[in-house]
């Protein structure tokens, strides 16, 4: 039995998970758990699944040792290049799953949240593919952070819907999400972006993911002669592209290591809470309202976690870590410099935290398996501007 | 069952249910302007029980007024506790129950926060994301504290889960009466009806039908079917506007004597 196995029928791992949803929803997550249960020992939909990730979204993606990279600091690092997946991120994966069966149950519309924009313009490329009508909700805060992603998602066919209340970021527009769907469940099934929400969300979510640390155990054990790496890193903000690697190698010797934002830190400065449909550890003031997350990273911008992640802390086997804004703006321009492959502010957060362990909480010489979320270009105009560049 | 083994809010309801009264249960946010002083109004004003709500950040079951009446309340500092302690300050003539959303009364704990709504004269509690799946610690603390747990049904409840809420709601059960958040809306829709009478068709306990329950004529249209209406929106939204007690009073009211009139 796996250590990341499927969750208790109520969907717990552990203490964490549930269905914390109001009654209306209730029906619709039933209907989801069902289908998807049955899909994904289909192999019909299953080859499906595999055929547009492998014709249509590029897979697998490589896993590449960076050189100057690694001389640089001492160990030996490798990424999965989920930016090279078509939308230049992990959430494809994730998305086609979701939108196959989206069609499974007959419905004809998709919903979902987006922070960086990523999950957003991921959902709105397979609304298209399957035919699908997509409506994307955005906070106003990160539209205008993430205006590239706005755009592609509007080229894409999607509305994009500006939400203006509360934090304005990606937990409003869960919120935001949730309450429409709370009025379309009929017709419409929601694409939740990351292992979170009510079960089977954080389970099936996972599973969809998984396929990044699936492939990488087999590339990393090709690289490495049978060996797995001694490091597997991943930036945390729901947890989806960290479960997705994980569940690759959570039954071998490989440490795991969860990077979150500083200012979104909800394993590390978290207790738990339920907020979005599961019990796992939140960011919240001393009577349980939730607090706002603050993190250069749209992406990671979130009070909250996947409940496998608590439940992966709870047991001890991975650690969570967290990055300051700084040494990961530091550590997009080294990774950029040093090997040509801009990173989104995602996945710098993982490389910062490799590069400030590096020789310290990481011996020299060890090898390190960094999953790449996705590609920078999104960010590259917030970034200059972070810098002072203008032009 | 037996009379003795119902809570406070139920016997309450139940009373006036089958005196031939329907029942009428104005939702006001706690903590938003003169929120005491709009208590003693409606109830006044003929009010069977009041909902009193204890803000949440991330409301996830209410429409863009109750949204803004809990953040202004947020913004002016308003807490679970200090809600709790206005209501032990003060005495009403009917029962009162609270609604909020899980993570308050997880974060207090259970045993804690029963005690503190007790302690609070508090009857009721009515929790949106917590239902029958995740609700029975909470259901069964708050029995043992007198807190009657109102559950919910929703027009997409299964038949067969329906039965099951029916059993395990205390004080009345919440019949949804739309697909969708808390708001005002134009008409009333078909569901509201329907879901009354599933729920009458399988239960004996009040059935109060909410959520998009918005004037006098839609709240007489339900209530030929159902025990009474839950009003939330159409009232936060007078407050919201400046309205005050007064408002608040010709509001409910005219309420009032709508379902009066009902033979
Ligand atoms: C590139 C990238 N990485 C990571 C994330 C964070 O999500 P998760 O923690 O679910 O992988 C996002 C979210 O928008 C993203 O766009």
């Amino acid at each position: 039995m796996s250590i990341m196995g499927a969750p208790s029928s109520s969907g717990r791992f552990g203490e964490f998970g549930g269905r914390f949803v109001p009654e209306s929803l209730i029906p619709a997550c039933f209907e989801l758990e069902k289908v998807f249960t049955e899909a994904w020992s289909d192999p019909e939909f299953k080859n499906e699944y595999q055929r547009i990730l492998r014709d249509y979204a590029g897979r697998p993606t490589p896993v590449t040792e960076l050189q100057r990279f690694s001389d640089w600091l001492g160990v030996r690092v490798f990424l999965k290049r989920e930016d090279l997946a078509h939308t230049g991120s992990h959430k494809i994966n994730n998305v086609i799953g979701q939108a196959l069966l989206t069609k499974r149950m007959g419905k004809s519309r998709i919903i979902a949240e987006t922070g960086a924009g990523q999950h957003g313009v991921a959902t709105a490329t397979a609304a298209a593919l399957l035919g699908l009508e997509c409506v994307v909700y955005m906070g106003e805060i990160d539209i205008a952070r993430q205006a590239l992603n706005v755009f592609r998602m509007k080229l894409l066919g999607a509305s994009v819907v500006s939400v203006t209340s509360g934090s304005r970021t990606l937990k409003d527009a869960i919120n935001e999400a949730m309450r429409e769907w709370v009025a379309s469940v009929d017709t419409t099934h929601y694409c939740i972006g990351s292992v979170m929400g009510p079960h089977p969300y954080p389970y099936m979510v996972r599973e969809f993911q998984r396929i990044i640390g699936d492939e990488a155990l087999v590339q990393m054990r090709q690289i490495l002669d049978g060996d797995v790496p001694d490091y597997v890193v991943a930036c945390v903000g729901g947890g989806s592209n960290a479960a997705g690697t994980f569940v690759g190698f959570v039954d071998t010797r490989s440490k795991l290591i969860g990077v979150e934002p500083e200012g979104g830190a909800a394993i590390n400065r978290g207790i738990p809470g339920v907020v979005h449909g599961s019990l796992s550890n939140l960011l919240q003031d001393d009577v349980g309202q939730v607090q706002e997350a603050h993190s250069i990273s749209a992406g990671l911008d979130y009070p909250g976690v996947g409940p496998e992640h608590s439940y992966l802390a709870s047991i001890g086997r991975a650690s969570y870590a967290t990055a300051h804004d700084s040494e990961v703006l530091e550590a997009l321009q080294s990774l950029s410099r040093l090997e040509g492959i801009i990173p989104a502010l995602e996945p710098a957060h993982a490389i910062a935290y490799v590069i400030r362990e590096a020789g310290k909480t990481i011996p020299l010489g060890s090898s390190v398996l960094i999953t790449m979320s996705g590609r920078g270009d999104k960010d590259a105009e917030s970034v200059a501007m972070m810098l002072g560049e203008n032009n | 069952m037996a009379n003795q083994t119902l809570g406070m809010l139920e016997k309450a309801l139940t009373e006036k249910r089958d005196g031939g009264r329907k029942l009428l249960v104005p939702y006001i946010s706690g903590g938003l302007g003169d929120w005491i002083e709009t208590i003693h109004a409606i109830i006044e004003a003929g009010a069977d029980a009041v909902e009193v709500g204890i803000p949440f950040s991330d409301p996830i079951m209410d429409g863009p007024i109750i949204q803004e009446a809990s953040q202004r309340a947020l913004d002016g500092g308003i807490t679970p506790s200090a809600i709790l302690s206005e209501l032990r300050r003060n005495s009403f003539a009917v029962p009162i129950a609270v609604m909020t959303y899980y993570n308050i009364v997880h974060h207090a704990g259970h045993k804690r926060f029963a005690r503190e709504l007790a302690n609070s004269g508090v009857s009721g509690s009515i929790i949106p994301d917590l239902q029958l799946d995740e609700g029975g610690d909470w259901i069964m603390m708050a029995a043992e504290n007198g807190i009657d747990n109102v559950l919910l049904a929703a027009p997409s409840t299964s038949p067969e889960r329906l039965t099951r809420s029916a059993v395990s709601s205390r004080g009345f059960v919440y019949g949804v009466g739309l697909m969708g958040v808390t708001g005002e809306r134009a008409s009333l829709a078909d569901s509201a009806s329907e879901i009354a009478h599933r729920l009458k068709e399988c239960t004996t306990r009040p059935v109060l039908v909410g959520v998009g329950v918005s004037n006098a004529e839609q709240a007489v249209q339900v209530s030929r079917v159902s025990d009474g209406v839950i009003v939330g929106s159409a009232l936060v939204r007078r407050l919201l506007q400046g309205g005050g007690p007064q408002s608040a009073f010709e509001f409910i009211s005219e309420l009032r004597k709508g379902i009066d009139a009902i033979i």
